[in-house]
């Protein structure tokens, strides 16, 4: 297939397809989250979930609509419809305009980090590698640090503006948290870089040459970080966790001890985008441990997918194996966001202090103590 | 003494990184996770009801088709709520259960009063009413929740009696107008 007249389209309008096309899979997967957690959850705790609502006229559908049904997926569409249509009561009490932009802001890092992050890769006609990625930058895993950062301003900033104690709790919880992990977490991953960076090579950050880095041939090339690197891989994950503030750190949310913490005040279309924006997080931060840590689109450790692509023909293919590049990616995060929401069912919530204590006292340093293993390793590594 | 000095282990290195718990609690979740539900499909699966189990009180009638309450008001008079109401009633004579005492006309209880205590099958001396199996009441309005006689022998059926004590009673009366020593 000739797809020339695509990359003859001007480069904004290329991008501001792609990017649309990114945001139309992003935000339904985002959304589908909601629903998928509403299952788990049932499934952990013995119910069979959401498995009723369909609209009237599926009725005549056989198959697909009774399977839909008892997947809930009309369910999900009627939630989603839900909260565009009731109403949406601003409090008398609050900062009106702060009180407002805090969801909108809440979207914005959460749907800009997809931005770097790639999701798949393809073989072009010289043999070579290309990613398949909106931006990919060399400053890749920075521009993700610093712009889902700014998420937890959302957090603080509907706490503040909410001007009520329990909002105002869940957001200096929030700020705290996310201050306490962010440290441990760029730590955990340096070790990754002083890898992938090899002495006389250009240095990059991209996430690109992460993956490809782990595709390489031989035992060691092949390896996944996870394998070569487990404490790094822990320290990311439970990170990961607090800064998407899932259980057991969902500190700014904590409906036993703040009602609902930072969103208390929020309701209807305002409230889900807060959701949206968390599970938009959850991909995003799934997708980057898939790259760092477990290989991004390779399927197995020590497969590479050229390996595979040699193995059932798909060499010539760009277009296929970007597809089954992708798919494996996706497949990965998808596990990751199940095991969100397994490990959400299995471990209590923290106690703040607890959380403070694991952070600051247990995480920290340990990351520092593996950075300096790491270091320490590879720079005798390269000297042999 | 009584008192019992638990000696508190400190933690191992092991149980202080969290990680085994962490894994036994993930494969303790998994197995509920693949295990199959257990809820009911209410509306089209039913919960089996165990006996002895009280739900709406209802009238039953003998093997013979009489109507066991004799209109004695025992229930009326103990029922906590004052949920039950009853108008006694004569039974014609000409009726084949003419020999017994009497027979309620009317037999109310409302369900909304109702707290299914129990207490009016415990008191009758009949076993006339019994809190059956029937344990979901519904209506659209104040007088639907009204069950009155029909609709509680409806309710009620037939339940076995192991003493027919008023054809007993009689046998007994004919036996002795007839020349018997009473």
């Amino acid at each position: 297939m000739d797809f020339s007249f695509y990359f003859d389209l001007p480069l904004a309008l290329r991008l501001l397809l792609q990017g649309t096309a990114v945001i139309l899979v992003l935000f339904p997967l985002a959304a589908a989250c909601s629903m998928a957690e509403r299952k788990i959850s049932a499934w952990i705790q013995g119910r069979p979930g959401p498995n009723r609502t369909m609209p009237p006229f599926m009725a005549y559908v056989p198959v697909i609509a009774p399977i839909l049904r008892s997947l809930g997926l009309f369910q999900l569409a009627a939630d989603g419809g839900k909260f565009v249509f009731k109403e949406d009561p601003i409090p008398g009490h609050v900062n009106k305009l702060y009180f407002v932009l805090a969801p909108i802001l809440s979207m914005i890092p959460a749907l800009t980090t997809i931005t770097v992050v790639p999701f798949g890769a393809y073989l072009n006609q010289a043999g070579a590698w290309v990613p398949i990625v909106l931006a990919n930058l060399d400053v890749g895993l920075l521009a993700v640090f610093a712009v889902s950062s700014l998420g937890v301003y959302s957090i603080i900033l509907a706490g503040w503006a909410s001007n009520s104690k329990y909002p105002f709790l869940g957001g200096v919880r929030a700020s705290a948290q996310l201050i306490s992990y962010e440290l441990s977490m760029t730590l955990s991953v340096l070790p990754v870089f002083l890898w992938v960076n090899a002495p006389g090579g250009s240095g990059t950050l991209s996430l690109f040459d992460v993956v490809q880095s782990q595709s390489q041939p031989g035992l060691w090339g092949g390896a996944w970080y996870a394998f070569l690197m487990p404490v790094s891989a822990f320290i990311f994950l439970v990170a990961l966790f607090a800064e998407t503030n899932r259980q057991p750190f969902d500190m700014p949310e904590s409906e036993a001890d703040l009602v609902g913490g930072f969103h208390t005040e929020y309701g209807a279309f305002k409230w889900s985008l807060f959701f949206v924006a968390e599970y938009c997080h959850m991909i995003v931060g799934s997708g980057i441990f898939v790259l760092l840590f477990l290989g991004g689109w390779n399927p197995l450790p020590w497969v590479p997918l050229q390996t595979v692509i040699e193995a059932i023909g798909l060499a010539g293919q760009p277009l296929l194996t970007g597809a089954l590049a992708v798919g494996i990616f996706l497949g990965k995060v998808v596990f990751f966001i199940f095991f969100f929401m397994w490990v959400r069912w299995t471990l209590p919530r923290f106690r703040y202090d607890q959380v403070m204590t694991i952070g600051w006292k247990k995480l920290l340093p340990l990351s520092i103590a593996n950075l300096i293993v790491y270091a320490l390793v590879i720079a005798w590594i390269e000297r042999s | 003494m009584a008192v019992i000095q638990v000696e508190r282990k400190p933690l191992t290195l092991a149980e202080r990184t969290y990680l085994p718990q962490i894994y036994h609690g993930l494969k303790t979740t998994l197995k509920h996770l693949v295990a199959p539900t257990v809820t009911l499909q209410y509306p089209e699966q039913r919960p089996e009801i165990p006996t002895g189990y009280r739900g709406v009180p209802t009238l039953v009638k003998d093997p013979n088709g009489r109507e066991k309450c004799v209109s004695c008001q025992l229930c009326e008079f103990v029922c906590p709520p004052k949920a039950i109401r009853i108008t006694p009633g004569e039974i014609p004579e000409s009726s084949p259960h003419a020999h017994v005492e009497r027979a309620p006309q009317a037999f109310d209880i409302d369900m909304l009063r109702c707290i299914y205590c129990g207490l009016c099958q415990e008191v009758c001396p009949e076993e006339a009413i019994w809190l059956q199996k029937q344990y979901s009441m519904t209506g659209y309005t104040r007088e639907e929740m009204v069950n009155h006689k029909d609709r509680l022998y409806e309710l009620g059926g037939t339940l076995p009696d192991d003493h027919f004590k008023w054809d007993k009673k009689k046998a007994a009366e004919d036996a002795a107008a007839h020349g018997g020593h009473h």
